[in-house]
């Protein structure tokens, strides 16, 4: 076998191949053997990358949860938030975490067609929702209830702007994995990052229920 | 028109200080030079191919090093200006703005451009090597970290000839730092600077936890694991839960500033108080993420010099990770004053307490290891044994601190002062300094001449004493920090002279190493046996400096000291325990230019920001946004060494033995 850069078992490397140094040749087992522990190390960073954004959003929840009594004689959370269009788009982005993983099983059965056309339809899903949220902020922004109002809805723009820009990032990244998707089929590189953007979008599935009860529910309540 | 270029200049460039027009000839003078001397050398072709846009862990490591001593230049001189301003009574050597500006910049500079990344260039060089691998877990990204931490840094240092300083302290305390309190855009400089460079640091600690998890050479536990790896992994594991709390408040703070946010303003219901919070909540466990690295540095250094096992190997480990996590829990000690009531400060004040137990732990165990053991003198091994006594001060000083009470007396004053330093010079920095004559040989191939290295060893020691210790009697008397002038009936005057005499010493002793540095490059010898201190560790198994590759087969390992355990059975007579590996071609990454073009991009887009310039924001931003999709769209990332070209390259470097 090639010897490799990454490990994960102690004295594989004892095992030898008459074939090595035959990589021109390519596609050979060991070389997928060795791709895929490469892919599964960098799944395993972006899991540490997912915990580091969610320091970032627990973060961004505590400030929230600080001001959110300070309106400073503006609009409250009860006044504002129009629940129904809410739960809209909290069921088109729970629909969309839900097609996305549609998307990975049609990966597992080696269904490019059916995964590009799952992945077309979460971002449809998750364009939908940020086309709901922009709405949601400029109608509150024509109401005069912007973020230079008061320190609550400095917290709010910024909390639930932040989860929307994550969406909206999440909607380029995907279109571009369609693209490769498209141009290269499933290999042990798109594979991975087919698992890694649906990881991404479950994360900010959940973050978006944190949202939902902690801004909107508590807010009209 | 004329005139209103006049003007624009007249604000967009720092005027009207001697000093600075000096060090605006100076940066010109310098930047001209470079320039010259790569062109008439034809050298720009290379800096780009082996330098800029390389991904090999161990030349940026030493681009790390070499930006930092850079740093630690800019940081010394602020340190030697502030301290000639307050040498004596009713100086009038720096105005108080100008003051203000050189605290603030020397604070950050310090920390984030000075300590980070002295402390990522060692983790650069030596962890892979330590553990058997042939580079970190994501070469590409590792790149990114370094280019913007360097943009960031160069972002920040600008501030001092265009636009202005900042100058609201090094952790920019709202509302100060707000728009109300600092209209210029030193602030946003400060900002930008920290955000980019942030960035860099958290993606750093991320790819060490994934190399240090996933890449150690086959056979090698944890609990063989080589301490300053251990160290690493603690302080990575802070760094990823800190350094997004950074990242936020950072960008709250923005807002307010240019969105006109209300987070930590006084108006609009803002809270300055979540500010202090949130900065310390990075602030706090951000001291641990420099300090534990020196820790796993003087564990590798004592055990070498002293030839023998670490002291209590199982206890430094549970003492760093203890360390780790209580490093979350005692943000508050920081402003017990806030008034948060008894019962909060109490809290606070017991984990602070706490933090000392472990800290003991380690100590304890460097003395054991030392005791009996056959102690060789060399520089390393000097810094190491001085650190010891000045930790413990720094370390006891930080538990009278730690008593809520008594803290009101202590707090913001040179008490304060001369223990933090205490700690950050006689633990950080002292531990740095070990580490870079330690792993001198391994990076270029040379050691650092001894003698030099004694000279400014003794120069920064008895400067640092010199220097520090009056400060904690003028904490006692009253001196608060950050006074820029004060009048002799204070009595503060004698004190101040002696602490500014110190604190030359030390700058003498900066010269000293840079003389060092010089001069061994030009006289010292090559070091043909990779192992010059009779190491312990994997990192002395290979050739110094390390092929591309670092190890041509990759390393069995059984032992805790592996290396150390292999030369005892050669030197018995006993056969190696280790069989032969083939050699096989070597899966490599290719070299890359997006990450500098990305972090110029994000230099770009940061100044945009700090003039509120969107011409320069949306650009640069665009670009960054384009090098990524760039960077995903590419497929054709690495490459295979042939196993000729190692053979080649092995006996080259074996054959000078």
């Amino acid at each position: 076998m090639l010897t490799r850069k990454f490990k994960t078992r102690p004295f594989m490397a004892a095992h030898t191949d008459t074939a090595h140094g035959s990589h021109a040749g390519g596609g050979h087992g060991h070389d997928e053997h060795h791709e895929h522990e490469h892919e599964s190390m960098k799944t395993f960073g972006f899991w540490l990358f997912l915990m580091t954004d969610c320091i970032l959003f627990a973060t961004l929840f505590a400030t929230y949860i600080v001001l959110k009594g300070n309106t400073n004689g503006g609009p409250t959370a009860h006044e504002l938030f129009e629940m129904p269009g809410i739960i809209a788009s909290t069921f088109i982005l729970l629909t969309s975490s839900f097609t996305s993983g549609l998307a990975v099983l049609a990966m597992h059965k080696k269904n490019v067609k059916g995964l590009i056309m799952w992945l077309g339809v979460t971002v449809l899903l998750g364009a939908s929702f940020v086309a709901l949220e922009v709405t949601e902020f400029i109608k509150m922004v024509h109401e005069g209830a912007t973020i230079s109002t008061s320190a609550f809805l400095s917290g709010f723009f910024t909390l639930v702007g932040t989860h929307g820009l994550h969406v909206s990032l999440g909607l380029f990244w995907m279109i571009g994995l369609m693209i490769q998707l498209s141009r290269r089929g499933i290999t042990p590189v798109t594979q991975r990052k087919v698992n890694v953007i649906s990881l991404y979008w479950h994360f900010l599935d959940v973050v978006w229920i944190f949202v939902f009860t902690i801004v909107y529910m508590m807010g009209v309540m | 028109m004329l005139e209103k270029i006049k003007e624009f200049a007249g604000d967009f460039f720092v005027t009207g200080d001697p000093l600075i027009y000096g060090a605006d000839v100076s940066i010109a003078l310098a930047l001209i030079s470079i320039i010259t001397v790569l062109t008439y050398f034809k050298k720009w072709g290379w800096l780009w191919r082996e330098w800029l846009t390389t991904v090999d862990h161990k030349r940026i490591g030493i681009m790390y090093i070499i930006a930092s001593i850079l740093m630690l230049f800019r940081g010394g001189v602020d340190a030697l200006l502030m301290r000639t301003q307050i040498a004596l009574p009713d100086v009038h050597f720096l105005e108080p703005e100008h003051y203000n500006q050189i605290f603030t910049t020397h604070g950050v500079i310090m920390i984030l451009f000075m300590a980070m990344p002295l402390m990522f260039g060692l983790f650069n060089i030596v962890v892979p090597l330590q553990i058997g691998a042939r580079d970190v877990a994501y070469p590409f990204l590792n790149s990114l970290s370094f280019w913007m931490f360097f943009f960031g840094a160069m972002l920040f240092n600008m501030s001092f000839v265009i636009g202005g300083s900042p100058d609201a302290g090094w952790l920019s305390y709202a509302p100060l730092s707000e728009l109300s309190h600092s209209p210029g855009v030193g602030q946003d400089f400060y900002i930008w600077g920290i955000q980019i460079s942030g960035i860099g640091s958290l993606a750093t600690g991320i790819n060490f936890i994934v190399t240090i998890l996933k890449m150690r050479a086959p056979g090698m536990k944890l609990m063989q694991m080589p301490m300053f790896s251990w160290s690493v992994l603690s302080s990575c594991v802070t760094i990823i839960f800190a350094f997004p709390i950074l990242t936020v408040t950072l960008a709250l703070l923005f807002l307010d500033r240019y969105l006109g946010a209300h987070f930590f303003t006084l108006d609009g219901g803002g809270n300055p108080m979540m500010y202090v919070n949130l900065i310390w909540m990075w602030g706090h466990p951000e001291v641990y993420i420099v300090v534990l690295p020196a820790f796993g540095i003087y564990s590798e250094i004592v055990a070498t010099f002293s030839k023998k096992k670490l002291f209590g190997y199982k206890s430094m480990v549970f003492a760093m990770m203890i360390i780790s996590v209580l490093s979350f829990f005692t943000w508050l000690h920081h402003f017990f004053t806030m008034g948060s009531g008894a019962d909060v400060n109490a809290f606070f004040a017991i984990t602070t307490m706490l933090i000392a137990i472990p800290t003991g732990v380690k100590v304890f165990n460097w003395l054991f290891t030392m005791f009996r053991g056959r102690i060789t003198f060399s520089t390393p091994m000097m810094w190491t044994i001085a650190f010891i006594p000045c930790f413990v001060i720094g370390g006891m000083t930080g538990v009278l601190l730690s008593v809520a009470p008594a803290d009101f007396q202590f707090h913001n004053s040179y008490f304060l002062i001369a223990h933090f330093h205490q700690v950050l010079i006689g633990g950080v920095a002292f531990g740095y300094f070990a580490g870079l004559y330690y792993w001198w040989p391994k990076m270029f191939g040379f050691k650092l001449n001894e003698k030099l290295g004694k000279w400014a060893f003794w120069l920064w020691n008895i400067g640092f004493y010199v220097c520090f210790m009056p400060q904690y009697f003028l904490g006692l008397d009253g001196m608060t920090r950050r006074v820029s002038e004060y009048s002799w009936d204070m009595g503060w005057g004698p004190l101040n002279l002696v602490s500014t005499i110190g604190g030359f010493l030390m700058g003498i002793g900066f010269l000293f190493q840079v003389w060092q540095i010089a001069h061994s490059i030009k006289f010292m010898e090559r070091d043909t046996t990779g192992d010059p201190w009779n190491g312990r560790t994997l990192e002395w198994s290979i050739p110094s400096p390390a092929p591309l590759y670092n190890f041509a087969t990759l390393p069995q390992v059984q032992n805790q000291d592996d290396w150390w355990e292999d030369k005892q059975r050669k030197a018995n007579g006993l056969p190696s325990t280790k069989k032969p590996q083939p050699l096989e071609p070597i899966h490599m990454p290719k070299n890359s230019a997006i990450p500098f073009i990305m972090s110029v991009c994000w230099f770009v887009a940061g100044f945009g920001f700090v003039f509120d310039w969107l011409i320069f924001a949306i650009p640069g931003m665009i670009g960054v946004f384009i090098c990524l999709l760039a960077r995903s769209f590419s497929y054709d990332t690495d490459y295979y060494i042939p196993v000729d070209e190692i053979k080649r390259t092995e006996a080259a470097l074996r054959g000078a033995n």
